[in-house]
Order: C-alpha cells, then sequence, then structure tokens
C-alpha cells in the first residue's frame, strides 16, 4: 500500500492530550453467529488523541470503531463513551450517537439531499436547531473542508474526494466530541486521498479526539500520537508512532510492515 | 529501433459531431432505417399500420352519434352499403348513467364537485410547482361554480362572490413578482393557509358530498383523529413511545365505532344541516370506480409501507403478523374477497346491523392493494445500500425519523413504477365489484342492453369503457414518469 506524503506541515501546537477519559473499552468480546470477532479488547482512549488502527483486512479493526458507536453490539464487557455505557437502552445509544461523528468508507451520503439539507438534516431533527442556525453552521464547515459553492448541488454531481469531506462536514455539524474514520480514503483516487487526509490532518490540529482505521502511513507518522495494530480480532501492539514503526516488537507487527512499508 | 517517444504541442479543441449524425436525418439513420434488415421491418411495420387503421378508422367515425336505436343505426349502414360501423347513439344517450349509474338526477351536481374538488386537493399533493395562491384560486372557482350552478338567490350571490374573491387573489398573484411577495411577507402580511391543509380535509368532506347525511357526521370522523392526536399527546410523558400509539389508536376506533353516531345524532337534532341521503344502491358508473379506486389508491400506500416495515421489523409478533396478512391476501383472488364482503360478512355481523355494502367492498380492496403495496415497497427497502441505514444511525436519527427522512424518501423513490403499477392495477380491478352486483361501468352495460333499443350492442359500449379507463390509467402511468424526473438527483 502506497502512502501519500503530506506536504503541509503539521502544527502540533494544539494536539495536546489531556488525561480526561473519552471512550473506555474493558474487556469487550463480540461474536458475529459462532465467530470470534473480537477478542478481550482493552482500550482508554483520552481527550485530544489522533489514533490509528492498522491491520489486515479481517482484523476487526473497523468493527471495533463501529461497536463505539454501537452499529455493532458487542456481547460481553464495557463500552462507556463520554460517561455514558453502551447498553440495549436506546437513548443512551441516540446519546452517545449525537456526541460521536463517523466517516465511512464510501461516504454514505443521503443522495435524496443537495449537500446542504445533507448537512442540516441532523442538527435540525435530533439537536432541534433551528433551521436558519443549522444553515449558518452547515455553510461554515462546508467552508471549512473547502466546498461551500457546492452547497446546493446533489451528491452524485460530486467527485470522491469532495463527497468524503462532505461527509466529514456533515458529522462536524453535529459538534461531536469524537471522530471516528472507518478506511476513509480506501475508496478514493490517490489525487482525492490527498485532500481528505489534509482535511483529516486540520481536524487533528485543532484538537478533535479521533480513532481512525486507515492504510494510510504517512497520516499515522505524521498525525497519530498512538498506533494500534490489530490481528485476529485482538490488539497485538500499540505505541506511539516512532517506536510502532521503527521499533515493532510482535513479529505479527514486523510482518505487516515490511508488507506495506 | 523505432522513435517510440511522442509529445504532443498543443491540446486538440471540441469539434461538432458529423452532419449524418443529427438531426432527423441522423436520428432516421439510427432508429428506422439502420441497416437492410431493420430498412425492410420499418418498411412492413408502416403497411401492417396502414391496414389496421384502415380497417378501424372508418367503423370509429361512423355518422351515428344521433342515432335513438340499434335499429336506426342499421339503416344508416344499409343506406351506405351495408358495411357495419359503429352506433354511438347509446353512448350520447346513456352517458350520463354511464357516468353517475343511478345517482338521483337531483343530486348528481354533489360527484361532480366532489371530482372537481379532488383534482382541487390532489394538486398540492402531486405537485409542487404550483404557487400556494394560485391553488386557493382554484378551490374558490370550483366552489363559485358550484354556487352559480346550484341557483337561486343564495347561490348565485354567493358563487358570484367566491369567483369575484377568486379573480382577486388570481389577479394579486398574477401581477405581484415573487420578489414583491417576498417583501410583502417579510413586512408582516399574512401568506394564505398552506392548501394542504384542505387536502386532508378532502377525506371527510367528499364521503359526505357523496352520501349526504348530516354534516355531523364528518365533523364526527375528523373528531376521531383529533382525540386520537390528542390522546398521544398527553400520555407520552407517562407511558412510552409504543403503548401511547397502541392507546391513541384504540382511543379513536372507541370514539368511531360507539361515540360518533350519537354525537352526530345529537347535533343533527339541534343543529339540522345536512344533505339529502343517497343510498349504496344507487351508486354507479365511473363515479363508483373512481370512489373505489381514489380510496383504494390513497389508503393502500401508507399500509403498504407499515405493513412492509413491519416484515422487515425485529419484533417477532408483529413480523408474523404483516408477514401472514402479506401472504394470506396476496394468495387469495380478489373475487373471493368481494364475495366475502358480499355476503360472508353479514353472517359475522350481529343481526340488524347495517354494514353499508359498497364500505365493505372498499376495505377489501384496500386491503388486497395493501398486501401488493407492502411488496412493492419491501423491493424498495431491499434495493437501499446498508449504509444509508448506518449513516442516519451513526448522525443520531432514531427509528422513525430515519424512516420519514432518509430511508421512506429514497425507497418510496425507487418503487415509484412499481408503485403506480399497482394503482393502475387496482383502479383496473375495481370493474370486478360488477360481479357482485354493484353497477360499475361494466355492470352498467348489461342494464343498458336489457332495453330493446339497445339490445345487441357491444363494442361500442366495451370501447367506451375501455377509453376511459384507458384516459385515467395512462394519466397516471405520465404521472409517474414525471415524478421520476423531478426527483431524479443523481446526474443533473
Amino acid at each position: 500500500m502506497s502512502s501519500i506524503t503530506l506536504e503541509t506541515h503539521v502544527d502540533r501546537s494544539k494536539m495536546a492530550v489531556s488525561d480526561h477519559i473519552a471512550i473506555e473499552i474493558r474487556n469487550m468480546n463480540k461474536w458475529y453467529g459462532a465467530f470470534h470477532v473480537l477478542r478481550d479488547i482493552d482500550l482508554t482512549v483520552y481527550e485530544g488523541e489522533r489514533i490509528v488502527i492498522a491491520g489486515p483486512s479481517g482484523s476487526g479493526k473497523s468493527t471495533l470503531i463501529r461497536c463505539i458507536n454501537r452499529l455493532e453490539e458487542h456481547q460481553e464487557g464495557q463500552i462507556i463513551v463520554d460517561g455514558t455505557e453502551l447498553t440495549s437502552d436506546l437513548k443512551n445509544v441516540d446519546k452517545v450517537r449525537s456526541e460521536v461523528g463517523m466517516v465511512f468508507q464510501h461516504f454514505n451520503l443521503f443522495p435524496h439531499l443537495t449537500i446542504l439539507e445533507n448537512c442540516t438534516l441532523a442538527p435540525i431533527w435530533v439537536r432541534k436547531t433551528p433551521r436558519k442556525e443549522a444553515e449558518e453552521i452547515a455553510m461554515h464547515f462546508l467552508e471549512k473542508v473547502k466546498i461551500p459553492e457546492q452547497a446546493h448541488k446533489f451528491p452524485g454531481m460530486l467527485s470522491g474526494g469532495q463527497q468524503q469531506r462532505v461527509a466529514i462536514a456533515r458529522s462536524l455539524c453535529m459538534k461531536p466530541r469524537i471522530m471516528l474514520f472507518d478506511e476513509p480514503t480506501s475508496a478514493l483516487d490517490p489525487e482525492m486521498i490527498k485532500e481528505v487526509l489534509e482535511t483529516m490532518v486540520e481536524l487533528a490540529e485543532e484538537g478533535m479526539t479521533m480513532l481512525c482505521v486507515t492504510h494510510e502511513m504517512g497520516f499515522a507518522k505524521e498525525v497519530a500520537n498512538r498506533v494500534i495494530f490489530m490481528d485476529a480480532g485482538q490488539i497485538v501492539e500499540q505505541n506511539e508512532p516512532n517506536e510502532f514503526f521503527n521499533n515493532p516488537q510482535n513479529e505479527r507487527t514486523k510482518l505487516f510492515l515490511s508488507q506495506i512499508l | 529501433m523505432p522513435d517510440l517517444s511522442y509529445v504532443r504541442s498543443e491540446m486538440l479543441p471540441e469539434r461538432a459531431p458529423p452532419a449524418s449524425q443529427v438531426g432527423i436525418v441522423g436520428w432516421a439513420r439510427a432508429n428506422l432505417f439502420n441497416g437492410i434488415g431493420n430498412s425492410i421491418l420499418t418498411v412492413l411495420s408502416l403497411v401492417f399500420l396502414w391496414y389496421v387503421l384502415a380497417a378501424i378508422l372508418p367503423w370509429v367515425f361512423a355518422p351515428t352519434w344521433s342515432k335513438g336505436s340499434l335499429n336506426e343505426c342499421r339503416e344508416v349502414f344499409a343506406a351506405d352499403g351495408g358495411h357495419g360501423a359503429a352506433c354511438w347513439g347509446v353512448i350520447r344517450e346513456r352517458w350520463v348513467q354511464l357516468m353517475f349509474g343511478f345517482y338521483p338526477e337531483a343530486e348528481r351536481w354533489r360527484p361532480v364537485l366532489a371530482f372537481g374538488l379532488l383534482f382541487v386537493a390532489l394538486i398540492p399533493v402531486l405537485f409542487n410547482m404550483i404557487s400556494r395562491r394560485m391553488n386557493w384560486v382554484l378551490l374558490l372557482v370550483v366552489l363559485g361554480l358550484a354556487g352559480v350552478y346550484l341557483g337561486g338567490v343564495l347561490g348565485i350571490i354567493v358563487g358570484l362572490a367566491l369567483l369575484g374573491a377568486a379573480a382577486f387573489v388570481g389577479f394579486k398573484a398574477f401581477t405581484t413578482s415573487k420578489e414583491d411577495r417576498a417583501a410583502e411577507i417579510a413586512s408582516g402580511v399574512k401568506r394564505l393557509p398552506n392548501p394542504l391543509f384542505f387536502s386532508a380535509l378532502y377525506p371527510f368532506i367528499a364521503p359526505w358530498l357523496l352520501w349526504g347525511g348530516t354534516i355531523w357526521m364528518p365533523v364526527g370522523a375528523a373528531l376521531g383523529f383529533v382525540i386520537s392526536v390528542l390522546a398521544y399527546r398527553s400520555l407520552l410523558p407517562f407511558v412510552g413511545n409504543l403503548a401511547g400509539l397502541i392507546i391513541a389508536v384504540v382511543a379513536a376506533l372507541v370514539w368511531w365505532l360507539l361515540l360518533t353516531a350519537p354525537f352526530a345524532g345529537g347535533l343533527h337534532t339541534i343543529i339540522p344541516i345536512g344533505l339529502e341521503p343517497v343510498e349504496s344502491r344507487d351508486f354507479g358508473g365511473f363515479m363508483l370506480s373512481i370512489t373505489i379506486g381514489v380510496v383504494a389508491i390513497a389508503c393502500s400506500l401508507p399500509i403498504g409501507i407499515v405493513l412492509a416495515l413491519g416484515r422487515q421489523s425485529d419484533l417477532l409478533i408483529v413480523k408474523a403478523l404483516c408477514v401472514g396478512f402479506i401472504e394470506f391476501i396476496r394468495g387469495v383472488p380478489l373475487i373471493t374477497l368481494l364475495f366475502v364482503a358480499s355476503t360472508l360478512l353479514n353472517i359475522f355481523m350481529p343481526p340488524g346491523t347495517n354494514f353499508d355494502i359498497i364500505l365493505r367492498v372498499l376495505i377489501m380492496v384496500t386491503l388486497f392493494a395493501a398486501a401488493y403495496m407492502a411488496e412493492v415497497v419491501r423491493g424498495g427497502l431491499a434495493a437501499l445500500p446498508k449504509g444509508q441505514y448506518e449513516a442516519a444511525d451513526a448522525l443520531g436519527l432514531d427509528y422513525w425519523k430515519a424512516q420519514r427522512l432518509i430511508i421512506m424518501p429514497q425507497a418510496l423513490k425507487i418503487s415509484i413504477p412499481g408503485i403506480v403499477s399497482t394503482f393502475i392495477g387496482v383502479f383496473k380491478d375495481t370493474t370486478l365489484v360488477s360481479i357482485i352486483g354493484l353497477l360499475d361501468p361494466l355492470g352498467l352495460t348489461n342494464a343498458i342492453r336489457a332495453d330493446q333499443n339497445w339490445n345487441g350492442i357491444v363494442w361500442e359500449l366495451y370501447g367506451f369503457i375501455a377509453l376511459m379507463f384507458f384516459i385515467f390509467c395512462f394519466l397516471m402511468s405520465r404521472y409517474s414518469m414525471y415524478l421520476e424526473r423531478r426527483l431524479r438527483t443523481d446526474h443533473r
């Protein structure tokens, strides 16, 4: 997997990790039928952390972050997001979901709504923001991802990179405290990967707590404060990026890194 | 070794396509005379078309509009050389009957008015381009015309006043520009109420116009919805969403089944306002077909959506009920259901209850259409990518909001062709009610042939009925294409 080099210099001045816990996962297990996809996951994420989760396909990394906003249910253990535990209580689930933004591999924009409507829908219907205010917020974030001029077009008329930036703006409109990225650049052409990564770097520079499943190791080196390597549903190794890439400990990690770098 | 390197020095500009590819010539070459085989087929088709039209058109354009019986028509044909042709006199003499059945002559303005109001009520639902004010103009015109038609001093004064109001509002709407109007509204000028308000009232107005009786009956029926909503709103803080919904439905049912009749009867003795009641057995003709068709179409879509959602539900009992209902109804011919409606149902009713035959048929046809609709909508739901559900969930939208704002708009858009096919099918299936003795247009053909003047006439009646059905179905089909175009958001 090639990695895109980021030309912009990453400004780390605001990227401080606080000692407030954003997400706590304790002894979490998940099965698909009889298949044990996630095994004994223990993970504490502090506010302001930028975590990159890497690993071979089928290792459970997407499933792990999808458990954090309960797109997938876990069967054992605890997941506590921002002080709220995820259980079958739908009120808690909706509360967590409105605090946690998610960006998908295939963007999942709503094709029947304009870009602006995509961005204002959740603020209006979930947060009860007045329409006018929601539109102002949406335009603010569309300017941030550098596509305000597309606001009245439909998703189908935009390029993949633009769509993914809209998807990021759509999540940001809910003013989330945590952002989850599920392979945000895997469906994009190289030229478009860069524009999306630059948007993500900007977000990191503002101190957003981010969990990112990605194969972009350049992004991991520049932006992450922690890299987690998963295989066979388990966390195999985690470390700060310099150590992780230059001095991997586990054999499985070494093999993986030797193949992708 | 050949030289493989090449560098372009300037980019090529765009050019127009060759002349043989565009315009009428290009179209004909591509579509009609594309090769020898296609050219032969084109010519053969034209010859075939010529023969068919040459046989049919003289039959259709026969000078028999004014004739009073089949025998008079035959005299015309004999004088003309013995070729048989259509005898259209029957349509001239009987078209009123084909439209209204045996609906009392003095009251026929009521179905006509109901039909006119139907369009006024449908326009804001079907189209979003006609302005708020133009819709009110339409409503005022229809009501005004009805007033003038009814006559009497009061009718003409009220009718003319309504028409005048329509002209005034229409003239103002026509002369003020969009910008001026926006400025007026911004400065505090009140807008007219949303025309959807009238569309919501129409389901109560139309049955009252058609069947007549006291005005307190439709008022009572509408009150049922108000009671239901009030019960839901006031109980919501104390009980859950689902329990609130169930209580609201039960409250409405109790009101309709037990309390509406005494309520309406009581008020009628105090304030007697009403129309001459018309019995269901006097209904007939296209008025009956359209009544059944419109009700079945309007009710089957929401019921079908609920059934489709129920079929996908995680709640086991809800799912089983929906699947059972859909599969049972789809597994039984409509005729069977209609026979149940016309005969068997009375056996289960307590003696002495008078459960209107048209109402029974309406329920059966609606349920039948709803079962098919549920499967059509399910197809649309299945075609949606899973990512749409996930994105809606991830934004914190709850189930109903996600369905209403994200899932249904897309699923219904995908299913438009199937939905409209079902609508068209239901409308045509309304002719089956002739089998249980209701006098829809097909049922009336027998009554007309029983007249000695028209004994033996077949093609003209069926042709006329077919033409009328074709017009309605074709309009629905064109509307669905318009709607698909309007909702297309991918590559504009």
